[in-house]
């Protein structure tokens, strides 16, 4: 089946008081996947983002939509979750979504639906400066998916969030996804990354250091190419991932000794570390 | 249209949970009711506290009502995303401004029912006249704050020197020359002497040009500041 590009970056560059925040970057996103922007704080996430979304005019370079290459016809809809809430404190959480069901002329059923989606129903007459951080997260969500969007742009969905809210929030767009809904989702998190992406853009200083699918980021920087072995009497044994090491795993499994074994590709901070010297939560990496 | 609106509906559900704004649309005019009906002076000019604080409702209500309105909402990030829903700056002004102008225009409803028994029909008409001129102009003082303002902070820092003089001033010239003088160029001094020259009153007219200009000089700080830097 032919591959479907929905949104094409083409050499986009961007500066903010002589500082380049973007420097040349070119990218393709596939229909119906999701799209991870992994990158510590001021790498330039939200830049690309808001650059992605209009809410910006790039310095230099394009971004297009596969609606707008065909001359403006069928441009696909597009649903934003900001990394501010932007919500209405002294309105409740139904009232929030009406204001912009009915920019949207969208029908209350569908406020229902996604309320229902989040597990919102009961919060629904709750004034939004009475929720927690969670919930407005959630509240935020449901408002990016009122127009059955076909790219969702989600900037940080689970930053600051507890792991039960996070898990929910994780559900949701795994809801997206399996709908169809392309998704591009930018985060420091790896195993947020991992977890939900299909391809991952590492961004470091403005510049994508890396690209491709989690797994084969990792494949690629599996320079220690070796195998971790724990047997059943707890020993652990670290054997190079050759030839040389047939006999002695073919032993053990004979003996039905082996507990676990796994491979020991790097894991997306670690390749990130690798790449530029810095974690993806923004410190300097420990080692060289 | 529909997103003017939508703007409307939106704003008024806010308003009525917003006590900041609220109040600014009833002080006024509740002063004006107590005033009226508590305080008379012999030889006390006509319809004298109607004068006064219609001329100060109209150089603060409209005026710190929509820079509160703009600026929270640029500070919250609402407007961002109101404008990214496709709402246009335009839509966005003309259903807050339609809003705070009916609240105000309510307001001024009350002075004019304060007006006394002996005003003609027509002197009503022209008082809530004035008054629309004035609020009008006051909200286009108001929008070029909020639009200038990256928040609430900033827009009230503004705000309350520009809302002094435009409100304390007309009520000043009644009892200082030399601040009659300064004040005749301000909007809101000449809407005080067009009330009071309304029916029996014996003030000097007031000259809509300088309303005029007021609004003009509103209404191009609004579009230099919006032009250099958007509205969110």
């Amino acid at each position: 089946m032919e591959k479907q590009i929905l949104i094409k970056a083409d050499n986009l560059t961007h500066s903010y008081g002589g500082k380049e925040v973007l420097d040349h970057i070119t990218f393709q996103v596939e229909k119906g996947r999701v799209i991870g922007l992994l990158g510590p704080s001021g790498a330039g996430k939200t830049t690309l983002v808001n650059i992605m979304t209009r809410q910006i005019k790039p310095t230099g370079g394009t971004v297009k939509t596969a609606g707008e290459e065909r001359g403006g016809k069928n441009v696909p809809v597009t649903g934003i979750m900001m990394d501010s809430f932007g919500l209405y404190e002294r309105l409740s959480v139904w009232d929030n979504m009406k204001i912009f069901a009915k920019i949207y002329g969208v029908s209350g059923e569908r406020i229902e639906e996604l309320l229902e989606k989040a597990e919102l129903v009961q919060a629904g007459k709750t004034l939004v400066s009475r929720l927690s951080k969670g919930m407005r997260n959630r509240v935020n969500f449901c408002r990016a998916l009122l127009k059955k969007a076909d790219i969702l742009y989600l900037d940080e969905p689970t930053s600051g969030l507890d792991p039960a809210t996070t898990e929910k929030i994780h559900e949701l767009i795994l809801k997206e996804k399996n709908a169809g809904t392309t998704v591009f989702l930018t985060t420091h998190n790896m195993h947020e990354a991992e977890l939900l992406c299909d391809d991952i853009l590492l961004l470091n200083e403005g510049k994508i250091v890396e690209h491709g699918s989690p797994k084969e980021i990792c494949r690629k920087y599996n320079s220690v190419n070796s195998i971790e072995v724990v047997l059943k009497n707890g020993e652990t044994h670290i054997i190079p991932n050759a030839g040389e090491s047939a006999a002695v795993l073919a032993k053990w499994m004979d003996a039905e000794e082996i507990l676990s074994m796994h491979s020991s590709e790097p894991d997306l901070e670690k390749v990130f570390m690798l790449l530029t010297g810095r974690k993806l939560n923004g410190n300097e990496a420990d080692y060289e | 249209m529909n997103n003017i609106r939508i703007m409307i509906w939106k704003q008024l559900k806010d308003t009525l949970k917003n006590k900041t704004i609220f109040i600014q649309f009833v002080m006024f005019p509740v002063l004006g009711i107590f005033m009226t009906k508590a305080v008379d002076i012999e030889g006390m000019p006509p319809h004298f506290f109607v004068n006064m604080f219609a001329a100060m409702y109209v150089g603060m209500a409209p005026l710190t009502s929509m820079a509160a309105i703009i600026s929270e909402e640029k500070e919250k990030n609402t407007l961002r995303v109101l404008l990214m829903a496709k709402v246009t700056p335009w839509q966005y002004l003309l259903g807050i401004g339609c809003y705070v102008f009916f609240f105000c225009m309510l307001g001024a409803a009350v002075f004019c029912s304060l007006l006394g028994e002996g005003t003609a029909f027509y002197d009503r008409c022209e008082f809530l006249l004035v008054m629309a001129a004035g609020i009008t102009a006051s909200l286009m003082a108001g929008a070029a704050i909020g639009a200038g303002s990256r928040n609430q902070m900033a827009a009230t820092s503004v705000t309350v020197p520009v809302m002094m003089v435009f409100s304390f001033l007309p009520m000043l010239s009644m009892f200082n020359e030399t601040i009659a003088k300064v004040a005749k160029y301000t909007y809101t001094e000449q809407i005080r002497r067009m009330i009071s020259a309304l029916g029996e009153g014996q003030g000097e007219n007031g000259n809509p040009w300088v309303i005029g200009l007021n609004m003009l000089v509103f209404g191009g700080l609004f579009w230099g500041l919006y032009r250099r830097q958007g509205l969110a």
